[in-house]
């Protein structure tokens, strides 16, 4: 089953403002093939599935409309993966230190 | 009876003005001289504030008096490097201290306060970056409504993922975040709303702006002559839009701080275009860059104001380059060697002072003017795991490699981090083609050729130059 929003449900909404087109004329080419799409976040003011219109009360209380693209929205950034190119830096430099004799390079025991 | 007004681009583009005037509170037109020239100092002196009472309103809201601290391990690896005497002292200004995490909170604060006092119900701003968590997190502390407009997604609706953590602290203040795909279209957006809600322009190309950021030049003044017995030799200062710089240096010199250097820089990222969508996710540094530091260095009036108030030729001294794994390998410096973990815009001008301060001397200081708060998405390892997932390539080497937006070259010894200089005529010609372009005249008056002087700090003969390629008449 589809999921579907309820009344009072916080969801993001999804609207073009500009369709490809209706682009701004200093746009350069790749972002002219794409519309300008806004994405808001708010309460709902009616119930509906994915994909369908709504009017949603943000939180500053502005009512906006959209087609909804997702139910209790959450946020996915996070502090990616291992770099393994930067791992060994701070110790690099420590060993510098040391070798140099100052204080701060002794406190470093290992890598 | 309300009349319904088209909404379409070119309509509201025309309007702007308008739309402006109401949502600024201020008329710029009594700046204008005619020709090219405008009264800088005068719409500077708008605000109607003193460097006191800007620190007074900054301190109600717990803005400013930020630490100053000495780096004296990174100081020492510089020393390991510089000749025999060299080796400036390095210091930096922890505007991560601020309350939302960055100085932006410095320029938040003053106009934050001002629409407060005119009655406006609320604010918007227009900025993917530190200044809409500043714009939100003051306007929470003084009960105005706040949106925050963000460009965030390319054509595909993937985030970048430092503007989504931006986004993340924006809604955590209670402001609505319109989050936009690429597009310089924000501004209509921007205007759309004001015009729909009568709320206050935070642009941060406002004299309130960048009054809010001279308490910072002038309390680094104050905390070194504390901590040193001198005035700051050389104060290094993370560039994009022109404001950091611009108010950092106008606080120095009512600080007295006339000889000091002041330098921008910024991450190079030459060949990357600013609006295109497949670019756009292709940066790993979303502000300090050189995607607005040159633009906006050449032509200041560009922004959301008829004229802005951050005029960096006015003030800078030199312009630095970095590179992008410098830049990374400068923040692993600063956690591992002085126990600071900060984000990646203010280690741009740490990186710079890293280079620059091995060309000073041992008595010397430095000062890196600005640090800001990290988490999710702005950490390094989060802008490293992203651009590899758009194909960029990661690897050590000889930093000068990298090709933005292909690859990321972290050095393998800290003598590859160097400071290019960026030529500065070649930005003082932009400005007085752009100033010439953009005016629209056909002719150029002994007023207006002292005005781009003023604006370029550039010789006569460079302008005159620069005026007779354009085959304009000077009388
Ligand atoms: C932390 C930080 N440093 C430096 C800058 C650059 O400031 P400006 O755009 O005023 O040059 C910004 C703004 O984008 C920022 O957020």
């Amino acid at each position: 089953m589809e999921p579907r929003a309820s009344i009072g449900d916080w969801v993001q909404i999804e609207r073009i403002i500009l369709r490809v087109g209706e682009r701004a004329p200093q746009v350069p080419e790749d972002t002219q093939a794409t519309p300008l799409i806004s994405r808001v976040k708010g309460f709902a003011l009616q119930e509906g599935a994915i994909g369908e219109e709504m009017v949603v009360e943000t939180v500053i209380g502005r009512r906006a409309s959209g087609r909804l693209v997702a139910i209790e929205p959450s946020y996915s950034h996070d502090f990616g993966g291992m770099i393994p190119e930067l791992l060994p830096v701070g110790g690099e430099a420590l060993q510098v230190l040391r070798d140099r004799g100052t204080a701060a390079g002794d406190k470093e025991v290992s890598q | 009876m309300t009349t319904v007004r088209d909404s379409s681009y070119s309509a509201v583009m025309a309007r702007r003005n308008e739309i402006l005037s109401q949502a600024l509170g201020m008329d710029y037109s009594k700046f204008e001289r005619g020709g090219l020239a405008f009264d800088y100092e005068a719409m500077m002196d708008e605000t109607g504030f003193s460097l006191d009472q800007v620190r007074t309103v900054q301190a109600e809201t717990g803005v400013g008096n930020t630490p100053l601290l000495e780096l004296r391990n990174i100081t020492e690896l510089v020393r390991s490097l510089a000749r025999p005497g060299k080796g400036a002292r390095i210091f930096v200004k922890d505007e991560a201290a601020n309350p939302s995490g960055s100085f932006k909170a410095r320029r938040a604060a003053v106009s934050v306060y001002q629409a407060k006092q005119q009655g406006y119900p609320g604010v918007i701003s227009a900025t993917s970056g530190n200044y809409g968590a500043a714009v939100a997190s003051q306007s929470c502390m003084r009960a105005l409504k706040c949106i925050i407009v963000q460009e965030l997604f390319d054509g595909r609706m993937v985030g970048q993922p430092e503007i989504m953590e931006k986004g993340r602290k924006c809604e955590a203040y209670g402001a609505e975040v319109i989050q936009l795909t690429v597009g310089p279209e924000l501004f209509y957006v921007m205007l759309l709303l004001l015009e729909e809600t009568g709320f206050f322009s935070a642009s941060l190309y406002t004299p309130y702006s960048i009054a809010g950021i001279e308490t910072l030049g002038y309390e680094l003044a104050e905390q070194v002559v504390a901590d040193c017995g001198r005035k700051p030799d050389m104060v290094v200062v993370t560039h994009a839009g022109g404001g950091n710089i611009t108010g950092t240096a106008r606080g120095l010199r009512k600080a007295g701080c006339e000889k000091t250097v002041v330098v921008g820089a910024s991450v190079d990222l030459k060949g990357l275009h600013m609006a295109s969508d497949r670019d756009f996710n292709r940066k790993s540094f979303t502000t300090g860059h050189t995607g607005f530091g040159v633009p906006f260095a050449g032509w200041p009036d560009r922004a959301d104001v008829p004229r802005n108030a951050a005029r960096p030729l006015r003030y800078m001294d030199r312009y630095v380059l970095v590179h992008q794994g410098e830049v990374f390998y400068a923040t692993e410096l600063l956690a591992r060697l002085e126990g600071l973990e900060r984000g990646p815009a203010g280690n741009i001008s740490l990186t710079a002072a890293f280079a620059l301060a091995q060309e000073m001397d041992r008595d010397e200081v430095l000062v890196v003017q600005e640090t800001e708060y990290t988490g999710a998405g702005k950490h390094s390892n989060a802008q490293l795991t992203f651009a590899r997932e758009n194909g960029i390539v990661i690897r050590r080497g000889d930093p000068a490699e990298n090709v933005p937006g292909r690859s990321i070259v972290i050095p393998e010894d800290h003598s590859q981090i160097t400071a290019r200089d960026f030529p500065l005529d070649r930005l003082r010609r932009s400005l007085v083609r752009n100033a010439v372009g953009s005016a629209g005249v056909d002719k150029i008056t002994q007023a207006d050729v002292a005005f781009l002087i003023e604006e370029t700090r550039a010789s006569r003969d460079l302008v005159i130059e620069e005026l007779k390629r354009l085959d304009l008449p000077i009388c």
